[in-house]
């Protein structure tokens, strides 16, 4: 199922030193073109349908048209990623249109506790820095304690 | 840092490349769940004077095996043992297990879903009355640090809303490790061993996809986690579906590939993993099974795995076929029969299913049903909820037809090819489990190359860590990199190649092709030179038709396999003439050859062990039993890069658990 770009609504991310769909895609497969400055799929055979392109794409450009080997025509699904929930929207070839909203995170974007002053102690020990800071015990295998 | 963004995919690669030399004192290769719990851990126990960079081929924000997300937690202990859990793991790998590293990792997983949990990714929860709560909602009942209760499927396995689980978990570990620290887009192709210490890693090479740009970089001690093998067969469908691998279709075996290059010892790559999974969107059937309690019928109706033939057949591979929970391959193997007797296709009854559950559900929860099992694709598998609407398939109104996939390599899911790594240095694990170091020392999860290590998919012998448990190795492994950092605080790595000779080599398909791209008019065409997408045709037939592809059901033979080991070796050869127009091109022409070493180290290991361990994920025609006789053993194999060959030898196994 790879990834499309329409061509009206993709503005090459306005020549920024970040094109987003580049800059995401996890196998190097979207490309900026720099004479006409729209982006484009390098190579469709290995799109994963990850939909990270997508996701990320500021103009909403980007869509995906099911594999030709088994997938017919006709339908879509289109993810809109918030701050806390992905709003999805998927159009069956029939007519039928399911929406979905699901949640992505419960803390706000860029909370994430990193630890940042946690030294550790005993380097010898198994132990994880946080296991070690909450006096966590390592198990044995209980036929041999 | 992450580099800017240029416009380089359209950019043709450069004769002469620029070379950028480093040299750090630990260096983390690969960018998923492993590499990302190595990025989070490392500077807890780092000194101030060591250094640390992190190499990814994709930017960590959507790399690796959870890009999309995952609608579950397939590992979490929590009310268990981690003894129960490595009873688990042995009994679904068919008892050739590494003991010591599935118990030690059960010891360490539940830190790292608890931090998962902090950082805000949703896990659903059983309120006072059982009913489910996902989201924020889950929140209500507090954490599972806690001591809330969370939502299993199976034993092991809890419910998340995780389609950011990859972006929060990469947030943490680049906050952690610091952008500084961090080269995105750089793929990594070679590792070189010291030029004066034997068996010592020293340095790695690879390049940049999106600048003429050539790495070195010198280290200490390093990681390789990049993942399993994916696209090293003919996958089912071979036209613009080939990308709708059921694994990542960018994990190309680079971790095996850049560990065997160096002498690092590998365990079990015979193992492999043919995930039975919806037909053609490879969407996950766990939730269905587990959480939905839906049946799978054969052809003609029958809950075939349910029959007393099924039975018989379990019985023959006691005590693993008849454990409580039937293992993966078995599971394939009893849905191979009956596709091959004729009675395909093989049905998801979904319809069944739901009406079921619906029974005693009113229309709320009725609707929240619908979105939970639309939900268990949409986090994980967007294709396949597509290829849903694509075929009018409302699960509630139409069954979905299911089937085992093309063969994947991998150690972290329900596969245990990798490394033969060390265990943790504690008196219950056994000296033959132990691998000592230059110094005397034991490193956990260190191979057997002095300074090495591996993560999640790399590590052999020890399946079913899944994201959460690839993270918490990656940790454990983080920890152990800096213990051998500073126990060598003294070495110097130097390497025997030049400067020159690295970008010779890197950029080897690049060269070769300007040298040659002007003789032809097409420039895919060109006796002097193939093209990285010919050569994936020529690997992914040989491995279909002689090693144990699709197209034989799995099946292989003695001879068989000696035809696809000379095709391999010719591929090895003429891989000298692969060429590369771009940095794109000159990715996939490195991948290529990643994916070609690895399925031959599996196929090797396959010739070597003469029984069928694993009925279901493949078939040695000339010994089609389980041997334990002779073969309840791990098979290892080592290639010797000083002389270019192959040994490949039994290791015994020994039980810990009983």
């Amino acid at each position: 199922m790879p990834s499309y770009v329409i061509s009206e609504k993709c503005d090459g991310c306005k020549g920024g030193d970040k094109t987003a769909c580049m800059y995401i895609c996890p196998n190097d497969l979207m490309v900026l073109d720099p004479a006409v400055m729209k982006a484009y799929n390098q190579e469709p055979d290995q799109c994963w349908e990850c939909f990270s392109c997508v996701k990320i794409c500021p103009t909403q450009a980007i869509e995906v048209r099911g594999y030709a080997d088994f997938v017919p025509l006709g339908s879509s699904i289109m993810p809109m990623l918030g701050t806390e929930d992905v709003m999805w929207t998927c159009k069956f070839r029939n007519g039928v249109v399911k929406r979905f909203k699901f949640p992505i995170r419960t803390t706000p974007e860029g909370a994430a506790n990193a630890y940042e002053s946690l030294k550790g102690k005993d380097l010898e020990s198994q132990l994880l820095a946080t296991e070690e800071a909450e006096g966590y015990q390592i198990k044995r295998p209980q036929a041999l304690a | 840092m992450a580099i800017p963004n240029k416009p380089l995919g359209e950019i043709k690669a450069v004769k002469d490349p620029e070379l950028v030399e480093k040299e750090v004192d630990i260096l983390i290769v690969g960018g998923g769940m492993a590499a990302c719990g190595a990025a989070f851990e490392i500077k807890k126990w780092m000194g101030d004077n060591q250094s640390v960079l992190l190499v990814d081929k994709a930017s960590l924000e959507r790399s690796g095996a959870v890009a999309q997300g995952l609608s579950a937690i397939n590992t979490y202990v929590g009310e268990n043992s981690p003894d129960d859990y490595t009873r688990m793991v042995r009994n679904d790998l068919m008892g050739i297990v590494r003991e010591d590293l599935i118990f030690d990792l059960g010891c360490h997983v539940d830190d790292s879903v608890n931090l998962f949990e902090e950082w805000g990714l949703p896990i659903w929860k059983k309120d006072e009355a059982g009913k489910t709560l996902d989201g924020i909602k889950g929140k209500r009942m507090g954490t599972l640090k806690a001591g809330a209760k969370p939502v299993r499927t199976g034993k092991w396995q809890i419910m998340i809303n995780g389609e950011s689980y990859k972006r929060i978990v990469a947030e943490a570990a680049k906050k952690a490790i610091g952008d500084t620290n961090i080269l995105e887009r750089v793929f990594i192709v070679e590792l070189a061993l010291d030029k004066n210490r034997p068996n010592q890693i020293a340095a790695a090479f690879g390049f940049s996809v999106r600048e003429n740009k050539v790495y070195s970089i010198k280290c200490k001690t390093a990681v390789i986690a990049c993942g399993g093998a994916v696209n090293i067969y003919q996958p089912r469908s071979v036209g613009e579906g080939k990308g709708r691998a059921w694994y990542p279709v960018w994990n190309s075996g680079s971790t095996y590939y850049l560990g065997m290059r160096v002498g690092a010892e590998l365990s079990m790559m015979e193992n492999r993993f043919t995930p039975g999974r919806f037909k053609d969107g490879y969407g996950p059937v766990g939730a269905w099974y587990l959480l939905f309690k839906a049946k799978s019928l054969n052809g003609l109706g029958e809950n075939y795995a349910a029959s007393d033939s099924a039975k018989a057949e379990l019985q023959k591979f006691a005590p693993y076929g008849t454990a409580a929970v039937t293992p993966t391959c078995l599971r394939n193997h009893l849905m191979l029969f009956e596709m091959k007797e004729g009675r395909g296709p093989i049905i998801m009854d979904t319809v069944t299913a739901l009406a079921e559950l619906g029974k005693t559900m009113d229309k709320k929860e009725l609707k929240h049903l619908e979105a939970e099992a639309w939900e268990d694709f949409l986090d994980m598998t967007c294709g396949q909820a597509n290829l849903w609407c694509a075929t009018n398939t409302e699960p509630e109104k139409k069954n979905s037809e299911i089937m085992p996939t093309e063969p994947y390599l991998l150690g972290s899911h329900s596969g245990c090819c990798g490394f033969w790594v060390s265990g943790p240095d504690f008196d219950w694990v056994p000296d033959a489990y132990k691998i000592k170091a230059g110094n005397g020392k034991v490193y956990n999860r260190m191979t057997t190359v002095n300074g090495l290590f591996t993560a999640g998919d790399g590590v052999g012998c020890s399946g079913h860590k899944f994201s959460s448990g690839s993270h918490a190795e990656g940790r454990m492994v983080a920890k152990q990199l800096v213990r051998y950092a500073k126990d060598h605080a003294d070495f110097k790595p130097e390497i025997a190649l030049s400067g020159a000779q690295i970008v010779d080599l890197v950029y080897k398909p690049v060269r070769v092709f300007l040298e040659h791209c002007n003789y032809t008019t097409a420039v895919d065409i060109n006796p002097n030179y193939m093209k990285p997408n010919g050569m994936m045709y020529r690997l992914m037939k040989a491995t279909h038709e002689y090693g144990a592809g699709t197209s034989t059901y799995y099946q292989t033979s003695s001879k068989m396999l000696e035809v696809v080991m000379d095709l391999l070796a010719m591929m090895r050869e003429d891989c000298e003439k692969l060429a590369a127009g771009d940095l794109h091109e000159l990715m996939r022409a490195w991948e290529i050859m990643h994916r070609i070493w690895t399925v031959e180290s599996h196929l090797r290991h396959i010739q070597f062990r003469k029984e069928t361990r694993y009925p279901g994920f493949y078939y040695q025609a000339d010994y089609p039993q389980q041997d334990d006789a002779n073969w309840f053993c791990f098979v290892n194999s080592k290639y010797d890069p000083a002389a270019g060959k192959w040994d490949t030898f039994k290791k015994d196994y020994i039980k810990i658990i009983p």
